[in-house]
This record gives structure tokens, sequence and C-alpha cells, in this order.
């Protein structure tokens, strides 16, 4: 029992410690250079990204290769919104994350006929839609792309430190929220209930759980944010262009091999993925197809080793996640854990 | 108006005989496996970039390429099945995402290392330009024609094999029902990996077909998959001949596009399959 209580108290040391980190960060531009704050606010955001796919892989079921395309919406919106609409930033901001919402009700519609490993290729079928669509819509640049409007990236702020400053409390708020929200959704009947598909779909069936709706909620929740993302990512990179803005490698396979390397199924995964691979990426910047040839073959190796990634095998250690999306479980089968 | 409809169409019919040669070892290795693998497109274009070598290092035919390497793509495919994909299917759609995705990368990467980014194409002499005049204005290239006679004969070879034969008829059967063909003493690991080993050989013949008609770098893999996938889901999955009139609907619905305007050719065809998606989701001529 002692030895249950000191892991307990190890659990709650670590979750201060991620509040702390959290808290630091916070203050991050007061301290940080204008390249670093770049690079954490490109991490935030690709924690939002992974954390939506996981989002979807490891509760929900839905495997998708295909979530560049609301990444991209999410981009091409945020164009629309300032320089054609002439709306404020927090607004158009929260405007990219509606549209590709709007937009994904379809997608799903169309997607969701098909099951599993189709229905991942049916993802990217549409992201490859949306791509090519993208470079037809007049006044939006075409394949080339376009710049966003001196107004709008005044609006960002007077001088680059300011810019880069609100982007990078932006991109941290969004993980924060991201987070929040989601672990709300997993809290509620619909994350339960996919839960308990995860356990055992007949059984789960039986009780009354609704797996198509929530899968769809699900589906549509990762749009929303993805877009929000990809809203930022247009303020960051100050410019729309079809194969950037709706860039497969960048926002899915990336995404795909830092949520699978950290670990499916837990928002740990997500983060510790992210920061592997981008620590990776800089140690290896001269090596790019290299590197990229090595995570490939570091998901595989994964898949048949450990498949809940880095933090699977962490959590071979300690007896609950950090990050508790789920409510704790205090059944019997923790408590013979605890002694063992 | 319709000056040269006809001919275009005759061309996009032509150019769905390739789609369909892309599209028959997804559809057996879907159908039989339940593998979608990702990776499809990338092992064509492996095909396509060996073949390349092999013709340039000895100065011979596409053709005759292709014939050689038919046997090392048939131990390809077994090997690959035996050491890696056996091990993921039937488990979790994750593990068979995750492990072809990555191969996908890294066969990409590796060829972008080992050829660079240009684009490259089989050489098959006068074959290449040589055309026959039906007369109405409509004109086919000898080569197209005889890729679609091929796909045909590859659809039909392989639909009798597995009708008519009796490896076929285990391979029907582990397909059917892993535990039922256990108990009458077939072992699904040496059927399936006969299976992709014919998987590979398809790709194979693929590759040679697709190289001497088109244009092809390291980066070409994931178009021809997604081809070959909307081509199995249309025709039904799991449906040979369904996957022929799939990519030849692809190639149709490319042929409009193009007449439309020449930016929409690739898009039509993913547009048509996702409208046959939402109006008909268990594809055209679906197996049962």
């Amino acid at each position: 029992m002692t030895f249950s209580k000191t892991r307990r108290l190890a659990m709650t040391g670590l979750r201060l410690g991620l509040l702390a980190v959290v808290v630091v960060l916070a203050f991050g531009p007061g301290f940080l250079e204008v390249g670093t704050m770049r690079l954490c606010a490109q991490v935030f955001l690709l924690m939002v990204l992974a954390m939506m796919w996981n989002l979807l892989a490891g509760y929900a079921d839905i495997v998708t290769v295909g979530q560049h395309a609301f990444v991209g919406i999410g981009a091409y919106a945020l164009y629309g919104l300032t320089a054609k609409a002439g709306l404020s930033l927090p607004v158009a901001i929260l405007g990219a994350g509606a549209v590709a919402l709007v937009l994904a009700v379809p997608i799903t519609a169309i997607v969701f006929r098909m099951r599993a490993a189709y229905l991942a290729i049916g993802t990217w079928v549409v992201a490859e839609v949306c791509t090519l669509l993208a470079s037809k819509i007049p006044g939006y640049g075409g394949a080339t792309g376009i710049t966003l409007p001196g107004q709008v990236i005044r609006a960002l702020g007077g001088n680059v430190r300011d810019r880069f400053a609100n982007l990078y409390w932006i991109s941290l708020g969004l993980v924060v929220v991201a987070y929040l929200a989601t672990a709300l959704l997993l809290r509620s009947r619909v994350g339960v209930g996919l839960m308990a598909m995860r356990d055992n779909e007949e059984a789960a069936g039986a009780i009354g759980v609704n797996l198509v709706a929530s899968r769809i909620i699900c589906f549509l929740w990762a749009a929303l944010f993805l877009g929000l993302a990809g809203g930022v990512l247009a303020l960051l990179n100050l410019r729309i262009q079809p194969a950037a803005s709706f860039s497969l490698i960048d926002y899915t396979v990336y995404v795909i091999f830092a949520a699978v390397i950290g670990g499916v199924g837990s928002i740990e995964g997500a983060i510790i993925g992210v920061l592997v691979y981008v620590g990776l990426r800089n140690a290896f910047s001269d090596y790019s197809n290299l590197y990229l040839m090595f995570l490939g073959a570091l998901s595989i190796l994964i898949m048949l080793v450990e498949p809940r990634g880095i933090w699977g095998l962490i959590r071979r250690v300690l007896p609950e996640n950090i990050i508790l999306v789920s409510h704790p479980y205090r059944g019997r089968a923790g408590r013979e854990q605890g002694e063992s | 108006m319709f000056d040269g409809l006809l001919n275009q169409l005759v061309q996009g019919v032509l150019q769905g005989g390739l789609y369909a040669m892309f599209a028959v070892g997804l559809s057996l290795s879907v159908g039989v496996m339940r593998l979608v693998n990702i990776a499809h497109g990338d092992f064509i274009v492996l095909g396509s970039f060996t073949l390349y070598s092999i013709c340039t290092a000895l100065g011979i035919s596409p053709f005759l390429a292709m014939l050689i390497i038919l046997p090392p793509a048939f131990g390809l495919g077994y090997l690959l099945q035996t050491l890696l994909f056996q091990r993921i299917v039937g488990k979790d759609i994750l593990p068979v995402i995750l492990v072809t995705f990555g191969l996908s990368i890294i066969i990409q990467n590796g060829l972008l290392m080992g050829y660079g980014p240009n684009p490259r194409d089989l050489n098959a002499g006068a074959l290449e330009t040589a055309s026959l005049n039906l007369g109405g204005g409509v004109a086919v290239g000898v080569f197209p024609l005889l890729t679609f006679v091929s796909a045909v004969a590859l659809i039909f070879a392989l639909d009798r094999f597995l009708y008519r034969s009796r490896t076929g008829a285990k391979i029907r059967a582990v397909s059917d029902d892993v535990e039922a063909a256990r108990l009458i003493g077939l072992s699904s690991r040496k059927i399936y990996a006969t299976a992709m080993g014919l998987v590979m050989v398809t790709i194979a013949i693929s590759a040679c077909f697709m190289g001497v008609r088109t244009n092809f770098n390291p980066a070409s893999g994931p178009s021809q998959l997604l081809i070959a996938f909307e081509a199995v889901v249309m025709g039904g999955l799991g449906s040979l001949w369904g996957t022929l009139w799939g990519g030849i609907l692809i190639g149709l619905a490319q042929a409009i596009g193009a007449r439309i305007a020449l930016p929409w050719e690739v898009l039509s065809g993913h547009l048509l399959f996702l409208a046959v998606l939402a109006l008909r989701p268990q594809g055209l001529m679906p197996k049962e």
C-alpha cells in the first residue's frame, strides 16, 4: 500500500511539474528570442495537429491520412476572412475554424460511407480534391499562392518581436484550449462511449452507445481545431499556397509519425512525439531524406514492438497517465496493479 | 463542339486500362488479405526505376527487363508478406496503415536519394509513337491499345487462376474464412504469401507499362495509389472485373474533364469517385 501511495505522490508531482511548465511557457515572450518563439509556435501548432489525429486514431477508431485538408481549408479561410472580408484577426481565426467545421459536414457525409482503411484513403482523396480546388479559386493566387496583405500583418503586431510574441501566445492558447476541450469531450458521454467501444465494440453497442454519432462528433471536433491551427499557420507563414498550406508531408505524414512514436491513445504521446520529432528534425536537418526514411522505419518498428509508442514504454512504470482524459479507474484491477 | 469527342473518349477508355492494371493488384490484396497497401503506388514506381536501371545497364527493351524482374518481384511479395504484413493483418487497422505508410515514405525517399528528383521514362522505341487510324477522326496509339489489351488479359488470367486452379481455390478459401481453412489444413501464411507474390507480379507488369506510357519520378507513387484505390472501390471491393470498369470510368472522367479545361483532368477522376461513393457506396459491381 505504501508503494502505491508513493506512486500517487509521484503522479501528483509530475502533474504539478507539467502545470509549472505551462505557466513558465506563458511568460516565454518575456525572455525568448524571435527565432525561438517562432519555433515554439510551430511546435505548439504541431501538438494541436497531433492531438487531433490522436483523438481520432486513439479514441474514435478513425485513422485519417487526409487531415491536411482541414489545415489548408483553415489557411485559405483565414486569407478570405482577413484580406477579402476585412474581418479583425481574432474573428478571422475563429472563422477559419468555423469554415473548416462547416465544410467537414459534407466531407463526413461522403467519407463515412467507408470504414477503416478505406476511410483513411478516402480522406486522402478528399484532401487531394481540396488542394486541387484551392488552386482554382479566383483571387487566391492560383497554384503559386498569395502573400497576406500588409494590413493583416500589421494587425498582428507593430514590429517583428510583437508579431511573434502574439503568434506564440495564440498558439500556446490553442494547445491549452484544444487539450481542455478534448479532455472534456472524452470525459463526456461521447468519450466514455468511445472508450467502451474501444474495449468491446459489441458490448458497447448493446448498452446503447451510438458509435456512428460519436465518431462523427469526433471527426467534426478535429476539423474545427485543425482549421483553427491552419488559420494560425497561415499567419505564421504570412502566405497561403495550395502545395504548402495543404502539405501532406508537414501536416499529415510528420504528424502521424510524431503521434505514433510518442504513443497513440494518450495526450502525453502526442506531446512527447512532437518534441522528439522536432528534436530529431533539428539534429538531422542536413539529411532530410534519410531522416524521413528513419522516421518511417521507426514507426514500423513501433507498430511491431510497442504499438503504444514511447508513452507506452513509460506507462509500464507509471500507474496512470499524467494528463487524465478519462475518469480515473478506481476498480479492483487498479488496486491489484498497485500492489504488484 | 463534339469535334474529336469520340476520339478523346476512346483515349480515356484506353488510359483506364492502365489504371485497371494499377488497381488489379490492390484489388487482390484488399480482396484476399484485407490489406489496404498505402505503398502500392510506390512499389509500382520502384518497379519502374528498377526497369530503368536494368534497361540502361543492359541496353535491352523494357518488356524483356520486365520478364527478368517477374520472379524476383514474386519473391519480394512472398517475403514481404511472410516477414512483415503477416504480423499486422487481421488486427487493428492502425498497424496496417502505419506500416504501409512507413514503407511508402521509405521507398519515396530512398528513390529520391538514389535517382534524384528528375522525371524518367522507359524507352520502347517505335512502339511508343505508332498509331492506328480507325476512321471517323479516331486514331488510337498502338501502345495504349496494347496496354488496354494487356490489362484485360491480366485480369482474365487472374480471374481464371482464382476460380479455376487449385491454388486459386485455396486462396479463396483462406480469404473467406481463415479459421475454417486452417481446420482443413490450409496454412494462411503460405497462401497469403503466394497471393502477395502475385500482387507484386501485377505491380512489376504495371511498372513496365506505366514507365513506357508516362514520365515518373520518386514522388509519383501516391497519385497511382489514389487512382488504383478509386478504381477498386468504385468497381466493388474484391471484384476483379469491377476493377476494370472502375479504371475505365476514371479514364473517361479524366478525358471529359480535360476536354472542359486541362487542369481539371485529374480532379474530374477524383470528383467522380466521390460522387459514386455518395450515391452508391457498395461500388458498381460488388462481389456478393
